[in-house]
């Protein structure tokens, strides 16, 4: 790979990474549990990339069964995590609203 | 990236011949951005819980969208496996996060970090795979450039450890494992030995990619490294812990978007690595240790010298009835939450008593520490669900200088994290470490199970002091007796 495209990629690392300081900051420490459920379930987008071993003939059985269980457990987590985020958010409520 | 360097790549991948850009292509890379966009604008919403869901359901959508965009990727031909592979992972997440309890959210958190590290460790084991196989077809002479084989050395090495590190977390937090640190002689040095094998072959596989034993070694090293790394640290400090390997795992997915060339893994692994690394800072100053010394300063080893010398002092044990003599003429109370109470499942109780003495005109407020509890936010979790609004949960900051007009303080379940002797006890393992000021108040009532001390082994002052009540019990049943003898009244 062009050493460009890796120069491309630090770039975006270092402002991502600055871009998520300052919305973690500000994030209510009340939420710190689903902030950590949230993050992760969001870097479950590696399943993007498993998908394509997984489906792929490029990278023959081995690919097949290796992106198989990346897929599962990149599933997990995104299923899982955005799942239990939501269960959690739900349940910041004040007084007198819905307990739905 | 412009038309000419995303041929030159997709050549370079050994894709097919023809490496034009396709509007399909285009499509996907929109979607990516789309998502990166809609990712950050999520957690921005964690703000606030009035924004929270909203943004959550924003980011859920930027996900189906990069999702389902790959699946039309061209490269991508027969799809069992992946269905499969969507089928299996949805009903075990789905049901880990219907049915998992609250108190539970430790032990889950971890092993989703686990999962995670697993795919990104697995990616980049079938990426190397393909390319070996290049290699042995001549069609290439080294499997990766170096800056490439950098990418995917941090992928595999943080990967790695963060498997097996957060399944230990996993079994120290489900208590498969002891809690206490599990420490042995030179047990410093030995992992110092193996940091420093583990970097040299990081390093050699930089220059000597082709060396696939090398590499399956270096995967092996990773993962004795994430056991060894948690081994030595105690119950109290997993938030730090957990905080961390939250950050590892963001820091190998975002190794691997460098490695497959995927942006938006690279932006989502950033957020999700800087917000684990903030969350661990934020912990270990809570604690005011520095960072190095919980990860590698072993608290074991004070606490082991100083529960040997907590004397069998003598308290009085006070009755739930006493309590509520207490309680009764108080104006205001605040309530000091613990890991205690998360192990008793008394939070519903807790909330049950805070709203009889609401009802009796009392101010009542939830006072929390910032490590209270296995992981961030542990405490707050576990009473929303206990249906307390969240206008009561109060942060350490900004509630301790209230403690000195309140009438009285109920601590469920914690201990440390009131000890006055982190005041000015020099040679405490809890000294400098901010606490909550419950022995400011005018009376404090402790319900505890016994009089045994914490995870820093120090014994509390505070069980002593003359306007401290200890009722001892399940919190769960001494705060069941309590609302029984409130709802008399």
């Amino acid at each position: 790979m062009e050493y460009e495209l890796l120069i491309d990629s630090f770039f975006i690392l270092v402002l991502a990474g600055f871009v998520g300081f300052e919305v973690i900051g500000r994030v209510s420490p009340l939420l710190h549990t689903p902030l950590m459920s949230a993050t992760n379930a969001i870097s479950g987008i590696s399943l993007v990339g498993s998908l394509v071993i997984a489906g792929s003939e490029k990278y023959g059985t081995v690919g097949h069964v290796l992106g198989f269980v990346a897929v599962t457990t990149a599933t997990i987590n995104v299923v899982g995590g955005f799942m239990i985020t939501d269960r959690m958010l739900k349940m910041f409520k004040l007084k007198g609203q819905d307990q739905r | 990236m412009n038309g000419n360097a995303l041929s030159q790549v997709l050549l370079l991948i050994g894709a097919e011949a023809t490496a034009e850009i396709t509007p399909r292509r285009i499509v996907l890379q929109v979607l990516y951005l789309g998502a990166s966009v809609l990712f950050i604008l999520g957690l921005k919403a964690l703000s606030s819980p009035k924004t929270a869901r909203r943004g959550m359901n924003l980011a859920a959508l930027g996900m189906l969208l990069a999702v389902v965009g790959t699946l039309f990727h061209h490269e991508i031909i027969s799809y069992q496996w992946i269905i499969a592979g969507f089928i299996i992972g949805s009903l075990i997440g789905g049901s880990m996060a219907i049915w998992m309890p609250m108190t539970a959210m430790p032990q889950r958190i971890a092993l989703s970090h686990s999962f995670g590290a697993m795919a990104a460790v697995l990616v980049g084991v079938a990426e190397y795979i393909h390319k070996m196989r290049l290699v042995h077809a001549d069609q290439l002479t080294e499997p990766f450039t170096r800056g490439e084989m950098s990418a995917m050395g941090f992928e595999i090495l943080f990967g790695s450890l963060t498997i097996t590190g957060s399944l230990m977390a996993f079994a120290k937090l489900q208590e498969l494992v002891p809690g206490p640190p599990i420490l042995y002689k030179f047990q410093n040095q030995s992992n110092i030995a193996l940091f420093c094998c583990t970097s040299g072959l990081f390093l050699y596989l930089i220059f000597f990619p082709g060396d696939v034993a090398a590499f399956y070694l270096m995967i092996v090293l990773g993962l004795a490294s994430g056991v060894l790394m948690v081994l030595p640290i105690g119950g109290a400090d997993m938030p730090v812990v957990v905080s961390l390997l939250n950050s590892y795992a963001g820091l190998a997915a975002s190794a691997t978007g460098f490695v497959i060339d995927n942006k938006v893994l690279v932006i989502a692994g950033a957020l999700d690595g800087a917000s684990g690394f903030f969350l661990s800072v934020l912990m270990s100053r809570a604690m005011n240790r520095s960072f190095t010394n919980v990860l590698f300063g072993a608290v074991g080893a004070v606490s082991s010298k100083t529960s040997a010398q907590v004397e069998a002092k003598t308290v009085v044990r006070y009755t739930p009835e006493d309590a509520l003599m207490v309680l009764e003429n108080a104006h205001s109370a605040i309530i000091v939450p613990g890991y205690g109470m998360a192990v008793a499942q008394a939070q519903h109780t807790v909330q049950e008593v805070a709203e009889l003495l609401i009802e009796r005109g009392m101010n009542v407020r939830y006072a929390i520490h910032p490590v209270a509890g296995r992981m961030p936010g542990h405490m707050n979790v576990l009473l929303a669900e206990a249906q307390v609004p969240y206008n009561l949960l109060c942060e350490m900051d900004q509630i301790n200088n209230d403690f000195q007009n309140t009438d009285v303080v109920l601590v469920v379940g914690a201990n440390d994290v009131v000890n006055p002797a982190a005041r000015y006890k020099k040679d405490c393992p809890l000294y400098g470490m901010p606490i909550l000021e419950a022995d400011k108040a005018r009376s404090v009532i402790i319900l505890k199970r016994s009089l045994k001390p914490g995870f820093a082994g120090e014994d509390n002052e505070l069980f002593y002091s003359p306007k401290t009540m200890m009722v001892f019990g399940d919190a769960k049943a001494t705060l069941t007796s309590l609302v029984k003898l409130l709802e008399k009244k």
